[in-house]
């Protein structure tokens, strides 16, 4: 995958990452290689269980996570090779979107969330005050809190490297290209063209996520190719930035005051005085 | 029901294979047969059963109890100047002097829960009617002054003028104090606050009026806590209406509000305060005071019911993967239509 650092840093151009998991060998590669480059602390090693996944999900300190699934269906017109039992793993690396409308920035009280020059969103370590509502806000459970320092911390598509004309860590290592980084809008035409192929090849299952600028959240800044329905994956399957509906909630809560305000003034002014 | 999503290899936890005791196993020997579901659960796919939302970092004691203690301080300053108007000095004083302490506790509650508290004044670096938290801080900025001054001046007996001005003030600004918490916890993608946004803040409303009228009689004389308790009834029952709207309109996502104790133990505990405060609360001043406790108890249990039912809502992958499937399916029917 040719990068061309000159046509990316264009101001006008938006960037982001095109995840195809049906090339992710599950490597971690990408977690790695992000932890390195971002200095993002350890958060625990535990044993789960669950397939080959040992990192749970994004948070505060970890910004790249690869999930596993163990499925008992066939993959395309594979023979799984595991007798007659269909089976397949799936593998994904998920990331934080960078939404086209992010309610993590929306509700930051601070400023502290903001939309870089290249399209992302990014937490300003010294303005967060960790009031954390970007947390709950975010309808992908991507950021978190942490737990030292007090405040928000997700993926920042690596925007020191952005800036120095780099890809990001995580597309950076991937052996597999299943990252891919690049102008948003290559990548959407990319996206299609690679469904188009996956299709082809037998594995109708496959659909691409975060690609369609109309739907809940605009678009993603990142998008995937997924194999099954995006919350086996953990993915929310439609997302929506909740200030969409913030307009109406403030038309909600001036009607209150003003009843709240009206109905203390009548248990005052009428009623007599016992 | 979360559809088996724990990995289907044959080796077990602690890395050894085989010993696998469902092959001793007797089909239809454990135990009694349980009552069957006639409604068959609804099925959805989640990733080992985790959450997809990560969980407010918030402490219940700081946000519930800020969303108590905020509207007990609003509501008690519109009481305030309500009575201050109506020549009831009392109350008025009473209600201002509560506003107050409440004040305190909700600045104390809302700095505490920061990461860094030392950087709380960068919430005044911006003003984003985006963010709930950003227009409370300036509806708190305006109304915290104000909202002092009127008790200050109440107490002390100066400038008159100035504390009747402030009183006025802090009785129109505590309205936006009492309800905005509504917006400000509707503004999440935790399911049964955000779906629950149209309600939210007449829940807030009544629940805060109830708390004021509640302060109300159990601080001030017999004589004067009409307005009390009057206000105490009425937000009692818009407080009830608004809850179990709510819950109709929201349905199978209105299971983590429907079994929470706390929400169902408050609002018993305000609808009895408010019925004892309007009947024997007029008579006996014990009978205020005790129908007063409860209306106080019984809007922090709401709150902090809402709190919980909300986090409930977050920690289950159900509740945000079924409204979504369910929306997307819609759309796909109404596509279909036409």
């Amino acid at each position: 995958m040719a990068f061309d650092l000159e046509e990316q840093l264009d101001q006008s151009r938006r960037v982001g990452f095109f995840t195809d998991t049906s090339i992710c060998i599950g490597c971690k590669a990408c977690e790695v290689a992000c932890k390195e480059w971002n200095h993002v602390p350890d958060d625990g090693l535990d044993f789960t269980g669950w397939s080959y996944d040992n990192t749970v999900g994004l948070s505060a300190d970890t910004w790249r996570h690869v999930a596993f699934v163990e499925q008992r269906k066939p993959l395309g017109h594979q023979e799984s090779g595991v007798g007659d039992m269909d089976f397949r793993w799936l593998m994904a690396s998920d990331v934080c979107k960078h939404c086209t409308h992010a309610a993590c920035l929306d509700v930051c009280p601070t400023g502290s969330l903001f939309r870089t020059e290249f399209g992302t969103v990014v937490v300003q370590e010294d303005i967060c005050n960790g009031c954390g509502y970007c947390v709950p806000a975010c309808p992908f459970g991507v950021i978190g809190k942490r737990e030292e320092s007090g405040l928000a911390a997700k993926c920042t598509m690596c925007y020191d490297r952005l800036g120095a004309g780099e890809e990001p860590a995580c597309a950076k290592t991937c052996p597999t290209d299943s990252i891919q980084f690049g102008d948003l809008d290559e990548l959407r035409e990319r996206a299609e063209r690679r469904l188009d192929q996956v299709h082809a090849a037998g594995t109708t299952s496959a659909r691409l996520y975060g690609h369609d600028p109309n739907d809940g959240v605009g678009g993603t800044g990142a998008m995937f190719l997924l194999l099954d329905e995006p919350e086996v994956y953990g993915l929310p399957p439609d997302p929506v930035v909740t200030t969409r509906d913030l307009p109406s909630m403030w038309r909600h809560v001036g009607v209150a005051a003003l009843a709240l305000l009206a109905g203390v003034a009548a248990t005052a002014w009428y009623g007599g005085r016992k | 029901m979360i559809t088996e999503p724990a990995s289907q290899t044959d080796v077990r936890m602690d890395g050894s294979a085989g010993l696998r005791g469902e092959r001793e196993a007797t089909p239809g020997s454990a135990g009694r047969r349980r009552e069957r579901l006639m409604v068959p659960k609804a099925d959805f796919d989640s990733y080992y059963g985790r959450p997809v939302l990560n969980e407010p970092p918030w402490q219940a004691h700081d946000i519930a109890g800020y969303l108590f203690l905020g509207g007990l301080a609003g509501a008690s300053s519109t009481l305030a100047a309500a009575a201050e108007l109506t020549g009831r000095p009392r109350l008025a004083r009473v209600s201002k002097v509560g506003a107050m302490c409440a004040l305190g506790g909700s600045l104390y509650a809302l700095i505490h829960d920061l990461g860094r508290p030392s950087r709380f004044l960068n919430m005044l670096r911006v003003f984003k009617v985006t963010s709930p938290m950003s227009v409370g801080t300036w509806i708190l900025s305006a109304y915290g002054p104000q909202a002092g001054a009127a008790a200050a001046t109440d107490v002390s007996g100066l400038f008159p003028g100035l504390g009747r001005a402030a009183t006025v003030g802090a009785g129109v600004s505590g309205t936006a104090v009492a309800t905005y918490t509504a917006a400000l916890i509707c503004d999440t993608a935790v399911p049964a606050w955000h779906e629950g946004f149209r309600e939210m803040p007449f829940l807030f409303a009544g629940s805060s009026a109830a708390a004021a009228g509640g302060l109300g009689m159990l601080a001030a004389p017999l004589s004067e806590a009409a307005p009390a308790r009057r206000a105490a009834l009425l937000g009692a029952a818009v407080e009830c209406a608004a809850a179990a709207r709510m819950e109709r309109r929201l349905g199978a996502l209105a299971e983590p509000l429907k079994r929470n104790k706390l929400l169902r133990f408050g609002e018993v505990l305000a609808l009895a305060g408010a019925v004892a405060g309007i009947t024997a609360g007029r008579r006996s001043r014990i009978a205020a005071m005790a129908a007063g406790a409860a209306l106080l108890a019984g809007s922090a249990c709401t709150r902090f019911g809402i709190f919980q039912a909300g986090m409930e809502s977050a920690n289950d992958p159900r509740y945000t993967v079924q409204p979504q499937r369910r929306r997307l399916a819609k759309e796909r029917a109404e596509r279909d239509l036409t």
